[in-house]
């Protein structure tokens, strides 16, 4: 008995048991997993007929050793959008393989009835499923892995976006406020959005909050002074503010000379001098 | 020459590896946690964890990446926090100079290391040039 008539008894083994088998594995992906499926029990129902179908009409091609072959194609799409919804729902990769490899026991136990006759046979036909098993269960892991990637670095260029707002606060005058790591992927956003802005407003002074920044190293000090520089050749002056107490002594320590650079402790001081050196005050109105 | 580092293994010191920038910022994440546990004044955590921003950012652009151990230690009634920058790169040639505010070998401010040595307490940097540097730092509670 060869390869493909083996992988063709399987197959009509699957069929003919599909039902039993279902139950049993359904049993088993509940008793070890630690959450219920968002979609509900008849989701997972669903999906594991559709694997076992798909399995079966795979096996039927003749083809068990090739998952990466064309007859495969169906059960690794079902594969994918399953390892993905689960991506998506924050499985672990350990939970999204249990799905194929939980389907083991179930299958393993029927065979040992249905093939019991045929010592031999029974132990090649359990060593090709495993096996097989085994690779579709590492490519659930695989997709897993690449959503889940997919996810971070989506997450990652939506917080470049977010994080780098150049905001109009008056006539001539913007603000930057600076929120967490400025590292040299973000500060060369940072300078090229205010550098754009500048140019669109023709504003006249730039504010750089930096409270949200909580560790100002050379490093920072250093891509700070290389955009206001920038700014300056562009005919904008730059204010800092948000240099908190703990940060100034800091700065003062490292040795980095800000002496040229206007400083403030706060937004609204800052906003007050930008408000000055362009020309508008601020009044208080006696109240009717 | 005796050396600084902390033996590899010797229990009471934690290892984290400086490769990329993310280990820096987790760097600076943990360092910051490890002061608020002792309890730290605010200005100590800051000066601290950016001694430690700087020597890590060192040992990934001068020293190629190398790795962190960090401690805490207890000495005459007072906690501190005590880290060990390990790198295997090309070494330092002149050690006085490089401590030198402004001397700067790849465009950086060149305050780094003088500014790391003004932030904490306890500064000893050993390199030799084609072995690495190892740069050990302690910062004492007030």
């Amino acid at each position: 008995m060869n390869l493909n008539t083996q992988a063709i008894d399987v197959s009509k083994f699957i069929k003919k048991y599909q039902y039993p088998i279902l139950q049993d594995w359904m049993q088993n992906l509940k008793a070890q997993s630690v959450r219920a499926d968002p979609a509900g029990d008849e989701q997972l129902r669903e999906h594991c007929n559709q694997f076992l179908d798909s399995l079966a009409e795979a096996l039927r091609s003749g083809k068990a050793n090739d998952i990466t072959s064309e007859s495969w194609d169906e059960v690794r799409n079902l594969l994918t959008e399953i390892s993905q919804a689960r991506a998506k729902y924050g499985y672990t990769p350990n939970e999204t393989a249990l799905f194929i490899f939980s389907l083991k026991q179930s299958l393993f136990t029927r065979m040992l009835t249905e093939f019991a006759q045929d010592a031999a046979t029974l132990v090649s036909i359990m060593w090709m499923l495993s096996t097989l098993l085994d690779g579709l269960g590492l490519f659930t892991i695989e997709v897993f892995q690449k959503s889940r990637d997919q996810i971070i670095l989506r997450q990652q260029q939506e917080l470049l976006e977010l994080s780098t707002p150049v905001v109009k606060l008056w006539k001539n005058i913007l603000a930057l406020p600076l929120i967490g790591t400025l590292d040299s992927d973000r500060t060369q956003i940072v300078m090229e959005s205010l550098l754009q802005k500048i140019v669109d407003t023709g504003a006249e002074i730039a504010i750089i909050d930096i409270t949200g920044v909580p560790t100002v190293d050379t490093l920072v000090a250093q891509h700070l002074l290389k955009t206001i520089a920038a700014a300056r050749l562009m005919g904008a002056d730059c204010i800092i503010s948000g240099i908190r107490p703990q940060i100034a002594q800091t700065i003062v320590h490292l040795g980095v000379n800000l002496e040229d650079v206007i400083t403030k402790a706060t937004l609204a001081d800052a906003f007050v001098v930008a408000l000055e050196r362009t020309g508008s005050s601020i009044t208080n109105r006696p109240l009717a | 020459m005796i050396s600084i580092a902390p033996k590899l293994g010797s229990p009471e010191f934690q290892t984290l590896p400086l490769k990329t920038d993310e280990n820096v910022v987790a760097l600076r994440k943990l360092v910051r946690e490890q002061l608020v546990a002792i309890n730290f004044s605010l200005v100590d955590q800051t000066k601290c964890v950016t001694a430690a921003s700087e020597l890590a950012r060192n040992t990934l652009k001068y020293g190629g990446g190398g790795q962190v151990r960090f401690s805490v230690l207890a000495a005459d009634g007072s906690l501190g926090l005590c880290l060990v920058f390990i790198d295997a790169g090309p070494g330092i040639k002149d050690v006085p100079q490089a401590l030198t505010d402004g001397f700067t070998t790849q465009g950086g401010l060149g305050l780094g290391l003088g500014g790391a040595r003004r932030l904490v307490d306890e500064f000893d940097i050993e390199s030799e040039p084609g072995k690495g540097t190892t740069v050990r730092i302690v910062k004492w509670k007030k």
